[in-house]
């Protein structure tokens, strides 16, 4: 055996030790104690995620709109969140038109924040109803939803739209979010179809659209 | 009884562990106003947990029940307004008591050689506080503490990529719901006071293994009598176990006033939002963390994109834990340090405070500027600190100071497009304020010496 061992045997003067075995079957044992740990990491992390309950309660949701005024925004609960439904003026909708500037992202760029059939200037299906969870893509809070123009504590440059009142994100009419907020991306506009003129669902996607 | 303690003491070691951190314990004979702050740390630790236990009896963590049972506390549990208000009292006193103990580490340098680890140990406890209170402040199930664990959450969501996956994994939910409640009860009554204990246990081990610091920074260790006592040290029994009551004593009379005449603290220590039920569909028309938060809130909203404002936020307590690399002068105390170093301890005080007004006021353009500048003083302060370590050249100094202001110019620079046009108002005059701190703190010795200049630190303490 090795140099090492028998020097080992000499100083003992008792039966060799033989040490490549002893450190072996301590690696062996450290690797096994440290994977068989990890693996009990497992359920006790996964635990922790949404459970099955969690998520089976996404299922989608049917609303009225047809009494829905001009300028009038109302509010239905999906998935635990707010989603609101917003009839726009002319007005709005030809201000929405004029603006590029001062928006992180005027045309929709971001895939992610709206379904394909909602990526344009008034992002919906129908120009008037804008459909769009209420929920301020920088870090959560429900934003006010302040249609009138330049009020005192807006500024000047306020043409109405939704102001987040927990970081100071603004957004446009279209849920568009402005240059200088601190959201990075325009508001999320759900999936939704019309089952007629003044129903809609929200949860599944319009179909041929 | 000398026979029974011999028993215990041939079974267990009782008396040595007396004698080891009370009654032999040699601590600096020169301790101050601010050596009150550790020991009342602990008492209001034991408060939290005495009432956080009682509380637990009749506290419900289910999203339906939770606001109903808090109230029920206050209403018709035998004094259970008493107990719930000294549980809310409490967290906003520890917070208090812990900022004064830090406080005392800057100013006397108790944070150097060789007390590094008992600063890593505190600041590990500062943030498992933070931890504590944060999920604490959920339970009420009140508005603020709704929406407060939204954004909170929110912000681990903004880290690019596994970002929103980890967001969900923390919540149990794809919203704020009766899951996060129920785990944030299991982690704020079990989980998170376990690891404080731990913690607080090693961080009184470490500073009881190197002895405490003092307010000349003097070591006392290295003068000792015939019988290897510190000559200026004096046994932490009897004499700081009793001077620390007054301190008790002083601080209940305070804590009990807040209580009994201002337990909501003007909706600082339980915001009034707190007193309407979490509704998931409606944010409050203004929101604010509690008080205790607030600094590190405005370096959030400082950075306009949602991961740097994280890794900002993130920064300035992480950047707390390297102090005693970064401050390496020799000299502890502050009192033999130069002038410019106590007025940059006191400008970084006074941006820490302009830091926590602005996170409970609503962000306007002013405010938005002002709070990217003291987030900026903020940082500095840790620059200007490594640059007084030791006596730097005119050349040196001119080079550190041309660097700094061209960096704030960079970040000007790149964040002026964005601004609207109020904001681009302020820019200039705000820039004013980190540039002359750092024209008087780095420039300042140039110009006139004596500014920075150290005084011989005494071999004894003084009085």
């Amino acid at each position: 055996m090795s140099a090492s061992t028998n020097v080992d045997q000499a100083a003992r003067g008792h039966e060799e030790v033989d040490k490549s075995k002893r450190r072996f079957l301590i690696g062996a044992t450290t690797v096994v104690g440290a994977v068989g740990t990890v693996a009990l990491l497992v359920p006790f992390v996964s635990s922790m995620a949404p459970s099955e309950r969690a998520k089976a309660a996404g299922a989608p949701v049917e609303a009225d709109i047809g009494k829905l005024e001009f300028g009038q925004q109302m509010s239905i609960e999906y998935r635990g969140k707010p989603v609101w439904v917003v009839r726009r003026t002319e007005e709005m909708l030809n201000i929405l038109k004029e603006t590029e500037e001062g928006l992180k992202d005027p045309r929709s760029d971001v895939l992610s924040q709206q379904p394909q059939y909602a990526k344009n200037v008034h992002r919906s299906i129908k120009p008037e109803y804008l459909i769009v969870v209420g929920i301020c893509t920088h870090l959560g809070c429900s934003p006010t939803y302040r249609p009138e123009l330049a009020p005192a504590d807006l500024g000047a440059e306020w043409k109405g739209g939704w102001y987040c009142p927990c970081h100071g994100s603004r957004f446009d009419m279209s849920g568009r979010v402005t240059s200088s907020s601190p959201a990075g991306t325009n508001l999320v506009i759900p999936a939704y179809s019309y089952l007629s003129d003044s129903r809609i669902l929200i949860g599944v996607d319009q179909e041929n659209a | 009884m000398k026979n029974l303690m011999a028993w215990i003491d041939a079974r267990f070691p009782l008396t040595k562990m007396w004698e080891d951190h009370l009654s032999k314990y040699y601590a600096p004979k020169n301790f101050n106003f601010w050596y009150y702050f550790g020991s009342l740390a602990l008492l209001v630790l034991v408060l939290q947990i005495v009432t956080g236990v009682f509380l637990t009896m009749h506290y419900k963590p289910d999203a339906g029940m939770a606001f109903a049972s808090v109230e029920y506390i206050m209403r018709d549990v035998n004094w259970g307004w008493l107990i719930r208000y000294m549980h809310a009292t409490g967290a906003s006193a520890f917070f208090i008591v812990v900022y004064l103990h830090m406080f005392r580490g800057l100013i006397y340098g108790s944070y150097k050689n060789p007390r590094e680890l008992i600063w890593i140990f505190g600041m590990m406890i500062y943030l498992a506080l933070m931890a504590e209170a944060f999920m604490g402040y959920l339970l009420p199930w009140g508005q603020m503490s709704y929406w407060g664990a939204q954004v909170i959450v929110n912000l681990f969501g903004a880290i690019p990529g596994f970002g929103p996956e980890l967001a969900v994994w923390i919540r149990g939910d794809f919203v704020v719901s009766d899951a996060t409640l129920n785990r944030f009860f299991a982690f704020h009554v079990v989980a998170v006071p376990l690891v404080l204990i731990g913690l607080i246990v090693a961080h009184i081990l470490a500073l009881h293994e190197v002895g405490s610091n003092n307010p000349d920074g003097v070591d006392i260790k290295k003068d000792k009598d015939e019988n290897g006592i510190p000559v200026d040290g004096i046994p932490f029994h009897p004499y700081y176990s009793v001077k620390d009551i007054v301190g008790v004593v002083v601080f209940l009379m305070f804590f009990f006033a807040v209580i009994f005449f201002a337990p909501e603290m003007g909706g600082y220590f339980l915001e009034h939002a707190n007193f309407i039920p979490a509704d998931p569909l409606k944010t409050p028309e203004h929101i604010a963390p509690v008080w205790y938060f607030t600094p590190f809130y405005t370096v959030l909203r400082a950075v306009p994109n949602p991961f740097g404002g994280v890794i900002a936020m993130g920064a300035a307590v992480v950047i707390l834990f390297f102090l005693p690399w970064i401050d390496r002068n020799p000299i502890r105390s502050w009192r033999y340090r130069g002038f410019l170093h106590k007025y940059n301890i006191l400008f970084f005080v006074v941006a820490f405070i302009w830091l926590g007004f602005l996170g409970v006021q609503a962000v306007t353009p002013l405010f938005a500027e002002l709070g990217l500048r003291f987030t900026e003083v903020y940082f500095l302060f840790f620059i200007v600190m490594w640059f007084y370590n030791k006596p730097r050249s005119a050349v040196f100094s001119f080079t550190v100071f041309a660097t700094l202001i061209a960096l704030l110019l960079f970040i000007d620079s790149i964040r002026f497009s964005a601004l609207s046009t109020e904001g681009k108002d302020y820019i200039t005059t705000a820039f004013l304020i980190p540039a002359v701190y750092l024209f008087l703190t780095i420039l300042g010795p140039v110009f006139a010496s004596g500014l920075t200049e150290e005084k011989p630190v005494p071999a004894r303490v003084t009085h």
